[in-house]
């Protein structure tokens, strides 16, 4: 790891303007990804801004509506919350399958969704359920804020601070780990909405995506069967030693399938 | 860049000057002289690393040691009550041969810990297994650990630890 | 007497206690004064020409103390890493042994090859000051596919050796597979590949040099399985220090699976720059380090037939082999896919002719030498995937088609025709109690149950041998070893009566600490806790060849009885004097000497205090002191054999495997301490089942890069991957060490990868895809053999 001026500011105010002041500065939220990846070096920044001192980022809110986390709510918080548990159940069980113990003790959604890993696990919760990304500047759609690998709507010095979920009157998350990290190789978030089904796909491709043919099976009959036999085109997708892109994309159907059956 | 970092280890008070890039890991080991912490991957997986920062276990590879400012980290050397006297897990990994080279060994009973608390001393081989992802041993082939953590649990219910 | 412990004990570990409580010491828990890190510089290409190395901005970084390069080393006439095994090809020409530089001089062949040394005062400043110098390389092409490594036009890893191979190697009698397969009523055929696999001790290979400049001595604590072998190495052949003036301790070592047998260019580098720059140097691989540098292990490619009669007898077999070196020898190289593989090709079985061809190819990737096995594994991979094919092809179970052709119990010892003499074995009781605790019988229901499911179930076996407690020293001098393969012993009694037990073996993980003081106090009576074993340092223990394929308790255990025979001899002595008896009167039990038919007694700690204390003492029949060293060298191998179980369920959805049920049954020969025995299993099968399953070195063929280099990608069983395992025994003990002891360490790798495999095609055999999976059997390539058109 290269050296770094550290901060730890007490406002979201301060730490905007700590990160603007810096020649290159980086955010840390929980760490779990900026810290392997500086140990790694390959990122050099000149100042980290640890947002762990900015009190009022941590908590979530349940009301009729929908639940909203506060962006440094770690993830272990939000899958044993019976509030979430009771309104979104899913959005719970995914956060319970984020990395591993030590990881959901330490990492944050709102670093989660910053980063925009192509391969994390709540970008898909928060496209299928149409969740939006409140940052100090603005509130952000999560379809408009994930842009493309690691790439999110956020402007420079722009601070997530929590994320709302509407609820959903069916939902469920199915995951195909890679065998080795443990990240989504792919992940399905299946959601009955107001809005109408959706269907998100994480780890798949380059950022997490939406299959319009699966939401349309899926208005017409909400079940298994339905999306059973929408395939995903492979072209586009991710491959790798793990699995090549026709296999990721077979994945996709599969667990799509799968999920669609855990929502009931 | 430098900075001054204290915080509560084993029970006790301690501090430093540490560079910002100092892992808590480090600290512990570096600084502090607590070598029994260990560090065997560098990608934040092996769990040789867990020790506990407020309750909760981490793995101090993947903390800087200025994020633990102020709080309670016990390591696998403030586990028993005495020389004589092993933590209730720590007895179940030695009664049960959970452990061989010792290297994953420190993790392994930290993790474990955690694991029983949060699952209200109530586990199961299969809660185990699954709460077990983060720590890698390749030594045990994880058959003797398993067992000894559901022994552990019970033995830290009946000790109210 | 309290405390006393017999073999075959369910003893708790005496070692557990430091490495539960954090207590353990490890090479990098060391800390040494005014210490300096070092840090190496590694090739980011598979294969480039150095052209030029500046160093300058990296000496003058905040921090260091000195940078060396290939040119140092070469300058100071550091010798090159040697492989201290020759195999001769088939013409009787030695292997080819290019050279291997601890720093590259002006070709890096694999990607995390040694190009630079930098040494500051702490560990970041020398990673920083690694990261200035600038190294202008002309970047050539690589080589890492086996399959094309032998072919015209590769690209060459060495300029000696013509066309990439180290050596053309055979066994056996050709003729008379030739003839065989001239009359079989049925011939199967094999292709497989026996993946490559990164050893991946959970301790990352460390060092920490000293130099005393006052003496001169010097003193290297390494993650070693053999100390004395690795300073051996290092005086005689690398680094020209006298043996007496380097000491080697390998303290606590966290696990080594054979990684942790050989000699490395970072201690090498680390002892010679401690003399160079006069202060204590310390090293600590990371992890991504240890992906690109330890040696990895297996990596084959083989076509093999298998000729039977009409009653499903085998009568011949061919293989024809090509094994993977990597881009340099490593220490013991080149016996792996010989001497340790082709002398297994003849498995439980009365196979009489047997013939095997081995080429050896040097390759753009890390160097490959012994893991967890050693050639055994990729033996019996191949011998129980051609029988179970077989079987199939044959329309007989495979249970059944084993036991036809197993060598009977009246057999032994047994001659294989590839050179082994086996000393003993029971084949069929050790299948059938397999069978029986898998509930063999009742898989077709099961089958029937899954199949009902959308799940395909399969079974499948695996019986295994193995040749291990290396080794006979003049055999395998013999075959080409440079070195013997005896162990030592020292037991050395205080005047108090505790005891320290000095053994050239090595524990990192196997629990000798406690199984030898096991042996030490069933044979002398001695309290557990009046018993302290001592191993992994030169400066203590006389000598030893260290841990390797299942030999300590075989071998180092066979001179630790020795030496306790010589302090029941000497021991017998004194007690005759003060009790004025005859010596032959005198019988050693429970620890006491008696005089036989008599009350009269001496306890062994006495008689030790008599011999510290000699006031009234026999000096002029016996020296004072009660301290006997022992060379035990085998007259045989050991042979443990087993037969393992393996259920498994496919999802053919997404081609997830998972094992729902592992047995495994064993000849360990007499068992020390079974808790212990069954730790060894467990972790054997784990690694097996790694193999079979999840694990895979990947090199990108174009570039040379090695994909699996981390835990992100190099898939590691976790406890989530694994059921637990059911265990039994079956004993026939060792005739010819005084233990009866086979060892037990390498087992369950060797048989695991063919079992699982077996039960995988077994499972894959329901839709027809049987033939088209290689290991790991990962989801992707089950599904894809499942899908395949």
């Amino acid at each position: 790891m290269y050296d770094f001026a550290y901060h730890k500011p007490k406002s979201v105010a301060d730490a905007a303007a700590a990160v603007k002041k810096a020649s290159d500065g980086k955010l840390m939220s929980g760490g779990m990804t900026l810290i392997p990846t500086l140990k790694q070096r390959l990122a050099h920044p000149s100042d980290v801004v640890d947002l762990a001192g900015v009190s009022d980022l941590v908590g979530i809110k349940v009301d009729a509506t929908g639940v909203t986390i506060g962006a440094m709510t770690k993830h272990a918080d939000v899958a044993s919350s019976a509030d979430v548990a009771r309104a979104i159940p899913a959005l719970a069980a995914l956060a319970g399958g984020i990395g591993d113990r030590q990881v959901r003790n330490r990492g944050t959604i709102g670093g989660s969704v910053a980063n925009n890993d192509p391969a994390a696990d709540y970008p898909a919760a928060l496209v299928a359920l149409g969740a939006t990304v409140t940052t100090n500047e603005r509130k952000i759609a999560a379809e408009d804020f994930f842009k493309g690998m690691f790439e999110t709507a956020l402007k420079d010095g722009e601070i997530v601070t929590s994320v709302s979920f509407p609820t959903a009157t069916k939902a469920a998350y199915m995951k195909f780990p890679n065998p080795a990290s443990r990240y989504a190789m792919v992940g399905v978030f299946v959601a009955q909405t107001a809005s109408g089904p959706r269907v998100a796909v994480t780890g798949a491709g380059p950022a997490v995506f939406r299959v319009k043919a699966m939401e349309e099976a899926l208005a017409k009959s909400w079940s298994a069967d339905a999306v059973a036999n929408v395939k995903v085109p492979a072209e586009g997708l991710n491959s790798d030693i793990h699995a090549s892109a026709e296999y990721r994309a077979h994945l996709v159907t599969v667990m799509a399938k799968r999920a669609v059956a855990a929502a009931g | 860049m430098t900075i001054s970092v204290s915080m509560t280890v084993n029970g006790k008070a301690a501090s430093g000057n540490v560079e910002a890039r100092t892992l808590l890991v480090q600290f512990l080991r570096e600084h502090m002289g607590l070598t029994g912490t260990h560090v065997g991957c560098d990608t934040s997986q092996c769990g040789a690393c867990v020790v506990d920062v407020d309750g909760a276990s981490a793995k101090s590879c993947t903390i800087l040691a200025v994020q633990a400012e102020g709080a309670k980290v016990t390591t696998i050397e403030g586990l028993a009550e005495s020389a004589e006297k092993l933590h209730p897990m720590q007895e179940a990994f030695r009664e049960h041969h959970g452990l061989q080279c010792g290297f994953c060994t420190p993790g392994m009973v930290m993790s474990a810990i955690d694991l029983v608390k949060r699952n209200n001393y109530q586990v199961t081989e299969d809660i185990v297994r699954h709460g077990l992802e983060g720590n890698i041993c390749r030594c045990t082939g994880y058959h003797n650990i398993v067992k000894a953590i559901v022994a552990g649990a019970a033995s830290m219910k009946a000790a109210g630890v | 007497m309290s405390n006393v412990s017999k073999i075959g004990d369910r003893v708790h570990r005496k070692e557990d206690r430091r490495f539960l409580t954090g207590t353990g010491r490890y090479v990098d828990d060391l800390q040494l004064s005014r210490c300096t890190h070092a840090h190496f510089l590694r090739s980011p290409h598979a294969h480039a020409r150095i052209k030029g190395i500046d160093t300058s901005k990296a000496a003058a970084s905040a921090g260091v103390v000195a940078v060396f390069t290939g040119k140092d080393t070469a300058d100071a006439k550091v010798g090159g890493l040697i492989c201290g095994w020759v195999v001769k090809d088939k013409h009787g020409v030695p292997h080819k042994a290019p050279g291997h530089p601890a720093i590259a001089l002006d070709t890096v062949r694999h990607v995390g090859d040694t190009v630079a040394m930098v040494i500051a005062d702490t560990a970041a400043n020398a990673r920083d000051a690694a990261d200035k110098i600038e190294v202008d390389y002309e970047v050539l092409p690589a080589i890492v596919d086996l399959t094309k490594a032998l072919s015209a036009g590769a690209p060459q890893v060495h300029s000696d050796v013509p066309g990439n191979l180290c050596y053309d190697w055979e066994l056996g009698d050709k003729a008379a597979v030739d003839a065989a397969f001239a009359k079989a009523a049925h011939v199967t055929k094999i292709d497989v590949v026996n993946n490559r696999l990164i050893p991946n001790a959970m301790e990352p290979r460390a060092a920490a040099a000293e130099y005393d400049r006052g003496t001169g001595n010097y003193t290297l604590h390494t993650t070693s399985q053999n100390p004395h072998v690795t300073r051996l190495v290092l005086s005689a052949f690398v680094l020209g220090i006298p043996e007496h003036k380097l000491r080697v301790i390998a303290p606590d070592v966290g696990g080594g699976f054979g990684s942790k047998i050989f000699i490395y260019a970072e201690e090498t580098l680390c002892v010679w720059a401690a003399g160079k720059v006069g202060r204590s140097i310390k090293w600590t691989a990371d992890r991504s380090e240890s992906f690109m540098t330890d040696a990895h292990g297996r990596d084959h490619v083989t076509h093999a037939e298998i000729a039977m009669d009409k009653d499903g007898k085998f009568t011949g077999f061919r293989i024809d082999t090509i094994a993977n070196m990597g881009a340099y020898l490593s220490t013991f190289a080149t016996a792996v896919p010989t001497y340790l593989y082709g002398t297994l090709l003849a498995g439980q079985y009365t196979t009489p002719a047997i013939h095997v061809n081995v080429r050896a190819a040097f390759t753009h990737t890390t160097p490959v030498d012994a893991y967890r096995g050693a050639g055994r594994p990729e033996a019996t991979y191949l011998v129980e995937s051609i029988v179970s094919k077989a079987a199939r092809e044959i329309g007989v179970d495979p249970a059944e088609l084993r036991k036809r052709n197993f060598i009977a119990p009246t057999a032994f010892p047994y001659q294989t025709p590839v050179a082994l003499t086996y000393d003993s074995g029971n084949y069929v009781p050790i299948i059938d109690e397999a069978m029986k605790l898998s509930d063999y019988a009742g898989f077709g229901a099961r089958q029937s149950a899954a199949k009902a499911k959308g799940k395909l179930r399969g079974i499948g076996i695996s019986s295994y041998i193995e040749a291990c407690g290396l080794a006979p020293s003049a055999v395998v001098g013999s075959l080409g070893a440079g070195v013997g393969q005896w162990e030592s012993a020292q037991l050395r009694f205080n005047p108090t009566g505790n005891v320290q037990v000095l053994t050239g073996s090595h524990s990192h993980g196997q629990g000798h600490e406690t199984t030898f003081a096991q042996i030490v106090s069933d044979k002398l009576g001695v309290p557990m806790d009046q018993i302290e074993v001592v191993h992994g340092d030169t400066s203590q223990v006389p000598f030893g060849m260290g841990t390797y394929g299942s030999r300590s308790l075989a071998v180092g255990g066979s001179a630790i009885m020795k030496a306790a025979d010589k302090i029941i001899a000497k021991g017998k002595k004194i007690a005759a004097h003060l009790m004025e008896a005859a010596e032959a009167d005198i019988v050693f039990e429970n620890g006491t000497f008696k005089v036989s038919g008599t009350d009269k007694n001496v306890p062994l700690a006495q008689a030790v205090f008599a011999a510290y204390v000699p006031h009234n003492y026999p000096i002029d029949k016996v020296e004072p002191g009660m301290d006997e060293n022992a060379f035990y060298d085998p007259s045989n191998f050991t042979y443990p054999s087993g037969t393992q179980i393996c259920e498994v369920e496919i999802d053919p959805d997404t081609g997830v495997v998972e094992i729902v049920h592992f047995v495994a049954v064993d000849d360990f020969g007499n068992i020390v301490n079974p808790m212990v025995v069954e730790g060894q299993v467990h972790g054997g099968i784990a690694q097996g089942v790694g193999q079979a399953l999840m694990e895979a070195a990947a090199y990108d063929n174009a570039t040379g890069q090695l994909l699996s280099g981390s835990y992100m990608d190099y898939t590691m069983p976790r406890a989530d991957d694994l059921p637990s395992f059911t265990l039994g025994y079956k004993t026939t003990p060792c005739p010819h060490n005084p233990l009866g002891v086979k060892g037990c360490g390498e087992a369950g790798a060797i048989a695991a990868p063919a079992a699982v495999m077996n039960a995988v095609r077994d499972a894959l055999a329901q839709v027809g895809a049987q033939d088209r999976i290689e290991m790991p059997a990962t989801p992707q390539r089950v599904w894809a053999a499942i899908n395949a058109r």
